[in-house]
């Protein structure tokens, strides 16, 4: 780092033959993006490396495939993974169900609120989920709070910010007001027309809001730990004081399973869309 | 205007085939947006199978007045009868109107053929039916090598006319057109407005056309309506909006007009010297002063060495010529055939008369 000067970024340095400075700048200039880049990098990697290296170790601190056979067998295990799974499909069907309605009402009818919707969806970023949740537990009636829904529900409030701004953007790029006039003069309902017009073609703005809404309820801690409920998150956290290999081991597995979910979805998007997009 | 009586509208008939197209009544139609009156008291009748357009400049509410016979648009006041029946608390999807938009309007998801079945899948009609009727629209639009397409693999022309494929597919009673040439390079809006017009006469469906264009106006409508400040300004066949033009506004609006200051001579106005007719009376206008509005084919023109106008500039028009000529502080265009325009250099002298049997007067605008 120590190397690095803001000489490496800039092109003010004057010179009598252009061509060769030209070139010595520009090398200059990759080689200081190139120090970015594997810094970068390493910011990403080294902690990556260091729970596979530490899930991968047996007690004695030698290397071990053990802690991965373990998973399975360890008490808690599955219903944390059924929970979170559930929870997941439960906030992002109900995300959906108030999100592509409400955004679509906001394009069509009251196009100058969007700007307050976005302030709006902010707020559950902005404010802490410990606040949020501290709150929701006192106000919410006892039969919700029995029930694992209510998380699903927080979920839904705080995947908000992420669903709405990827069917803003989605709406954004789709002559709405027509497509929609077009479905309706032919005859289709409104329900017709958003599942059949609007929801195909706002595909790839679905895709990115479930996606961002499954990693948000795969990795959410504070709330789920709070109102007592050990979704896959919450059982890393307390397995990793008992038996710390095979709780990271866990965590690099979802991470991993995570990774190749997006890839996957992200793909079959790209696959299909290419046929029918827009030029 | 609801000037004419149900005789002269049965009278209207389409020329080809028996009308299958739903007559329609605009009455008083009304809608305020904040401070502007989009449309103020707008009253339109359309016999079956007739082809009517709306023209006007932008703002003048004609867009506003398809809207609201399609059901997008809600009026403050006046109703939409379709067969009689007053449609006016029904939803657009239950209209039964095509319509064809200015923007292309297609569905990106779905191909050519997709979008064509659509309105038929949403009627229940069993898949193989559908299919077929659709491609039979597509051939009829002349589009049948490319029924598999998506739209982003068509030009904007072969869009509308899917466009328009899809509109006929659910047996529109009333086919409504936003402008649907706008968009078109003019090779392609010309070849597409024939093709409009025959399929219109063909099907003899109800048509309301909306266009600031007036060649496309009066080129494909069997009847204009003139609109400005959401009301109708006159309603004519082409010919009789260009030739008998009933306010200001239309003579001005519709063709070439030059005003010219005019003084009363009993029933008549005194233009260039000699005494005209004035067209429907000089009853209905003030105590003012007042102008003619002359169209450059109603004037005549005559080199007079002694003559009060001079000719000021020239263009020539293929067949015609139209010179400019400069008299008494005002410019009037008069046409004359090319043959003899040579002797019209600019500079010369001349005497200007009219020609027509009877002149649109109007009182003089005020100065600004």
């Amino acid at each position: 780092m120590a190397s690095l000067t803001v000489e490496d970024f800039t092109t003010s340095e004057p010179s009598v033959d252009p061509y060769s400075s030209g070139r010595a700048r520009r090398r200059r200039i990759h080689w200081g993006r190139g120090v970015v880049l594997v810094l970068g990098f390493a910011y990403f990697v080294v902690p990556l490396y260091a729970a596979l290296d530490f899930a991968l170790q047996n007690i004695q601190g030698g290397f071990s495939f053990s802690p991965l056979t373990q998973i399975a067998g360890q008490p808690g295990f599955g219903s944390a993974i059924w929970l979170s799974t559930e929870l997941a499909v439960v906030t992002m069907a109900l995300t959906m169900a108030l999100m592509v309605p409400t955004t679509i009402y906001v394009h069509l009818r009251m196009p100058r609120f969007r700007r307050f919707m976005e302030v709006i969806t902010v707020l559950p970023i902005v404010i802490p989920p410990i606040v949020l949740v501290i709150g929701v537990l006192q106000a919410s009636p006892l039969w919700l709070k029995s029930t694992p829904y209510l998380l699903a529900l927080v979920y839904v409030v705080l995947a908000m910010p992420f669903a709405y701004r990827s069917l803003d953007a989605g709406l954004g790029a789709l002559d709405l007001k027509t497509l929609v006039e077009a479905s309706r003069s032919l005859g289709a309902s409104w329900i017709a027309t958003i599942w059949r017009v609007l929801v195909p073609n706002l595909r790839t703005a679905l895709v990115s809001a479930s996606v961002l809404t499954l990693a948000l309820v795969f990795g959410e801690f504070t709330v789920a730990s709070l109102d007592n409920w050990t979704t896959l998150p919450v059982w890393i956290a307390n397995s990793s004081t008992n038996n710390p290999h095979v709780a990271t081991a866990v965590a690099m597995i979802a991470l991993l399973a995570t990774a190749l979910v997006l890839t996957v979805i992200v793909s079959l998007d790209r696959s299909q869309s290419r046929r029918s997009r827009r030029s | 205007m609801l000037v004419e009586t149900e005789s002269e509208t049965a009278k209207l008939k389409p020329a080809v085939g028996q009308p299958e197209g739903a007559p329609v009544v605009l009455e008083g139609l009304t809608r305020q947006f904040g401070s502007t009156r989009a449309l103020d008291g707008f009253d339109l009748r359309i016999a079956p199978g007739e082809f009517v357009a709306l023209l006007g400049p932008s703002g003048c509410g004609k867009t506003t007045a398809l809207r609201a016979l399609a059901g997008f648009e809600r009026p403050d006041r006046g109703r939409v009868l379709v067969d009689g029946v007053d449609v006016s608390a029904i939803p657009a999807q239950r209209r039964d109107m095509g319509m064809v938009f200015q923007s292309y309007s297609l569905f990106p998801n779905m191909s050519a053929r997709d979008n064509v079945a659509f309105g038929l899948q949403l009627r229940k009609q069993r898949a193989s039916a559908r299919r077929k009727r659709a491609e039979e629209l597509l051939e009829l639009v002349g589009l049948s090598e490319h029924v598999g397409k998506y739209p982003h693999q068509l030009s904007g022309g072969q869009q509308q006319r899917v466009a328009l494929a899809r509109a006929l597919a659910i047996e529109p009673r009333v086919l409504l057109l936003d402008e649907p040439l706008s968009a078109l390079d003019a090779k392609v809006r010309a070849d597409l407005r024939d093709q409009i017009r025959d399929l219109q006469r063909r099907l003899a469906i109800t048509t309301v056309f909306v266009t600031h264009d007036q060649e496309e106006a009066l080129s494909m409508a069997d009847r204009v309506c003139v609109m400005s400040k959401g009301r109708s300004e006159q309603i004519a066949t082409p010919s009789e909006l260009y030739s008998q033009p009933t306010t200001a506004f239309v003579a001005e609006f519709v063709g070439v007009s030059s005003r010219v200051n005019v003084t009363r001579s009993g029933d008549s106005v005194i233009v260039f010297g000699t005494p005209v007719k004035v067209r429907g009376g000089l009853a209905s206008l003030g105590t003012g002063d007042l102008d003619a509005l002359l169209r450059p084919e109603d004037v005549d023109v005559r080199v007079a060495h002694d003559g009060m106008g001079i000719v000021v500039h020239r263009s020539f028009l293929g067949g015609t010529t139209r010179l400019e000529v400069g008299i008494g502080g005002e410019t009037v265009r008069a046409d004359v055939m090319s043959s003899v325009a040579d002797t019209f250099e600019l500079g010369t002298r001349v005497d200007l008369s009219v020609n027509a049997r009877d002149v649109l007067v109007t009182e003089q605008r005020p100065l600004i």
